[in-house]
């Protein structure tokens, strides 16, 4: 590496430095010939790209299935309302960008001097505050529904298990309780005694509750009535998500958390894992059916029939 | 006050190579070690990124590195790996430990870093850690496939696959983390004791704020991501059971040797550090996108003040908000309120920085070098990513929008590329200053075009993807009918198209890769100060001498950004210009 020796004096103001200066102030005027061509380039290419952004969010190519719940109708209206405040940041910063790079380019006009301004930075932070917590608090009420309120009384309570890579799920049958499964020393004696396919997952047979208890690969759920899932994992961490419902829940290993919502337009839709959760993660998919009072009242003798 | 401690550091250049080169204890070397580190490290992670690009898209391609199709496992492999290389070993490495180390010294008018021997253990630390995580990738079982963020009890029970290498990158981790706890007390230190006379805090150029702020979120991160990985090495070592709990299954065996853990303390752990590492990635460029485009509008960063206060608010916000990682955790849903308004807050002094970036740049004569477009693609890409976060920052808006290509698109826009642009800026801004030489602007101002397109093409589709419900971390598109996994219908599409850009743009990386090459080797003589700037780093020789400023010690009588100073016959005052020069200099 080359050493500039002239700076082991004291350099700067006496002379190297303004004589430096000055030959780059030359350099950079001619360079700076160009100067129009990069800033109009600049503001053209981030006006194209605001435009082109803001007509993909108004034309939505690609955009949320439709909802299937009314708590999902509040969350797209939260976000809607979130995308055209963002929407109007987005295009007054972006244009603002573009435009003080283009008016602002230099021009050989010497620079404005201003170190800022109090009034300025008290009104626009003022401003933000309000406008984003002010969103923020607003989100809480679709947010509130789904997590703070309890499930009505009466609701149809499924059970919903994770594994890699499938999805489980247990209905508590025509006795409304669901049955204990296993305990691990159960399944641990039981392996003792040669049934290596003992588990603490499986019911518990002993258990009169546990006796009409309903296991399905997929779900199926009744239309405009309440349904509660008890989302639990038996491995690792997996994510319940039905783009519809707009829920997503992970199901965490050693707890039981629960959910509530009720669909309202019948259907087959796709139910995915959201988490990774291992090598078989992408194919860990079932199907979330809602049908019809009569329907779901045929699917359940149908699924009690075939356990 | 630090003029005696000044003195004490001034220390003879080394001879040997390997005590100038390797081993050195020089802050500049070190911080071209940095450097290059994480100039290796931005390469592979690129390569990870473009394999996993070609095999979302293509999946029947034979890949000769893969043995054939690339399996899902390997994807995963590899999404694992690009995220934690490109966030350790990149984003904290190259703009904190790299820019950080050479620049800090002399800009606060010092003669190295107040531990000069920590400095150089640290960086050997990092480079022992990225060593073990990629010796990852050659043991049995290849690389991790529990992601970066290796959720708990994913990353604990046995997979099958991966299972050595999650254990070395846990274990490269925690020296990861050990060599951050070290950089960062050196950093702080530094910046309270070795002050030049004159530099008040007022005075400090924003870069070496945003580097001291930094320096605290890492010092006060770190830690608890080190306590974090060593209890996870013991779960999956020892038997113990930090984040597994008792009566687990897999795959029809009882997990019969864990009981008792919880899988969200890991969480709580991994984002109690995981969102102030957002922060060490970005406020670095944040800091350099400040200086940059002060000096290439030849006015001063406009509200100085309250950019210093914005910095200091967001890292202190930043401590508060990490439960917005885990609105679906099953977390209590009473404190995703308390982390939601908290995230919302921190879009004001982020907004605060933009408003004054804008400022800065109003009444401007604005030069457009390859560092200023950098920085002002930087302004450009913090708000678009910013934007998304608003959403996300929502518990209810989150729910659709969680562990989906929307939460890529925003974390790659803010995290990744706004903080690579802020590098970038930084690189191309001070390179004459560390090597010497300039690059060559044209081939710069075409990289960054390529790379300023290229990267908006990537990212910005991917907002789409996620709003049409698309999971991350898919190893292949064709399992879930809604993601169009047949062929040129529907999301495949836009997956095929961001491919393509992401293709084109990782090329234009090969012409930044030349250009520093070529500009170290060959690049044009750099004179001491060739973009007449203010501060201490451009009044010593380029590149600076072994204690960059020759055993004096420099007076400081100005602030950082004093451009364009009415009455005055030159546009700039460099911060040691003393008051007699300055009335000199008057017209």
């Amino acid at each position: 590496m080359q050493r500039n020796r002239v700076g082991s004096r004291r350099i700067g103001r006496e002379g190297a430095v303004q004589i430096h200066g000055a030959e780059e102030m030359g350099k950079r005027k001619r360079d700076c010939a160009g100067s129009t061509t990069v800033a109009a380039t600049f503001s053209i290419f981030l006006a194209v790209f605001t435009i082109i952004t803001v007509y993909l969010f108004i034309a939505k190519p690609w955009w949320f299935p439709p909802s299937i719940t009314e708590v999902g109708d509040l969350i797209d209206s939260q976000f809607h309302r979130t995308l055209i405040i963002t929407g109007i940041v987005f295009v007054a910063a972006q244009l603002g960008l573009a435009w003080v790079i283009f008016r602002f380019r230099d021009q050989n006009k010497p620079a404005t001097y201003s170190e800022g301004n109090n009034t300025m930075e008290v009104v626009w932070t003022l401003a933000t505050i309000v406008l984003f917590v002010g969103l923020g608090l607003y989100a809480e009420s679709a947010w509130a529904i789904v997590h703070f309120a309890p499930a009505q009384p009466g609701d149809l309570q499924i059970e919903v298990v994770g594994q890699q890579f499938q999805w489980n799920f247990r209905y508590a049958g025509p006795d409304g309780k669901f049955g204990r499964y296993k305990t691990v020393e159960q399944a641990l004696a039981q392996r003792k005694r040669g049934d290596q396919s003992a588990t603490p997952w499986q019911l518990d047979t002993t258990d009169p509750d546990a006796k009409d208890d309903i296991i399905t690969p997929i779900m199926a759920v009744p239309v405009n009535r309440e349904v509660e899932l008890l989302i639990r994992s038996m491995d690792v961490t997996h994510s319940f998500f039905v783009r519809e419902l707009r829920l997503k829940q992970d199901a965490v290993p050693g707890m039981t958390i629960h959910m509530h919502f009720t669909a309202t337009k019948t259907g087959d839709y796709e139910l995915a894992c959201a988490e990774l959760c291992g090598l078989g993660h992408y194919r860990m998919k079932s199907t979330f059916r809602v049908l019809n009072e009569a329907d779901f009242a045929q699917w359940m003798k149908d699924q009690a029939a075939s356990q | 006050m630090a003029s005696h401690a000044n003195v004490a550091h001034v220390h003879a250049a080394p001879s040997g190579f390997i005590r100038k080169y390797i081993f050195s204890v020089d802050h500049k070397v070190i911080g071209i070690q940095y450097y290059l580190l994480a100039l290796f490290s931005v390469f592979l992670g690129m390569t990870l990124s473009i394999f996993m690009r070609i095999h979302l898209v293509w999946p029947e391609i034979n890949i000769p590195f893969f043995g054939g199709q690339m399996k899902p496992e390997q994807y995963i492999a590899l999404l694992t790996m690009h995220g934690t290389i490109m966030v350790f070993m990149v984003l904290t490495t190259a703009p904190q430990s790299g820019f950080g180390n050479y620049f800090l010294p002399i800009q606060i008018g010092a003669a190295d870093m107040a531990f000069p021997v920590i400095n150089m253990l640290s960086f050997w630390t990092t480079f022992l850690s990225l060593v073990v995580m990629v010796a990852a990738f050659f043991v049995e079982g290849g690389a991790p496939i529990s992601g970066w963020t290796a959720y708990t009890p994913l990353s604990i029970l046995k997979q099958g696959v991966g299972d050595t290498g999650q254990t070395l990158w846990v274990i490269g981790l925690a020296i990861f983390c050990a060599a951050s706890l070290m950089g960062a007390l050196n950093f702080i230190t530094t910046l309270v004791d070795l002050r030049a006379p004159g530099l008040s805090l007022m005075r400090l150029p924003l870069t070496v704020w945003a580097w001291f702020v930094t320096a605290i979120l890492g010092l006060l991160a770190f830690g608890v991501l080190l306590a974090a990985c060593v209890l996870l090495l013991l779960d999956r070592v020892a038997g113990t059971s930090f984040f597994v709990p008792g009566g687990l299954v897999q795959t029809g065996q009882i997990v019969a040797e864990h009981s008792g853990g919880s899988p969200l303390l890991w969480q709580h752990l991994f984002w109690f550090f995981g969102h102030p590492e957002v922060y060490i990635a970005i406020l670095p460029g944040m800091g350099v996108a400040s200086h940059v485009l002060s000096t290439f509008s030849r006015k001063p960063v406009f509200g100085y003040r309250a950019m210093v206060y914005a910095l200091c608010g967001i890292g202190f916000l930043g401590f508060m908000v990490w439960g917005h990682h885990m609105f679906i955790s099953g977390m209590s849903p009473y404190t995703a309120f308390a982390f939601s308004i908290m995230t919302m807050s921190i879009g004001v002094p982020s907004a605060i920085k933009t408003f004054n970036w804008l400022g800065t740049l109003w009444g401007g004569r604005i030069h457009f070098t390859t560092a200023m477009l950098f920085a002002l693609g930087f302004v450009s890409l913090f708000v678009t990513g910013g934007l998304s976060g608003l959403f996300l920052a929502q518990p209810s808006v989150d729910l659709p929008l969680h562990d989906t290509y929307f939460v890529v698109a925003h974390f790659h826009l803010i995290m990744g590329v706004a903080a690579i642009f802020g590098i970038f800026a930084a690189t191309y801004f001070w390179f004459p200053k560390m090597f010497g030489k300039f690059m060559n602007e044209t081939i710069g101002k075409v990289h960054f075009w390529l790379t300023f397109a290229g990267v908006y093409c990537i990212f910005m589709p991917m907002h789409f993807l996620g709003i049409a419900g698309h999971m991350r971390r898919y190893a292949d598109l064709t399992a879930v009918d809604f993601l169009g996994g047949a062929k040129h219908i529907g999301l495949w599409k836009v997956q095929y198209f961001i491919s393509i850009a992401a293709f084109i743009t990782v090329s234009a990386q090969l012409l930044f890769l030349a250009n520093f090459i070529w500009g170290i080797w060959k690049g044009k003589r750099a004179p001491i100060n060739p973009w007449n700037a203010t501060t201490l780093e451009w009044t010593v020789p380029s590149p600076p001498p072994h204690d960059n400023f020759a055993g004096r010690v420099p007076t400081v009588y100005h602030g950082p950004y004093e451009f364009s100073v009415p009455g005055q016959k030159q546009d700039f005052i460099p911060q040691d210009m003393t008051p007699e020069e300055v009335l000199r200099d008057r017209s």
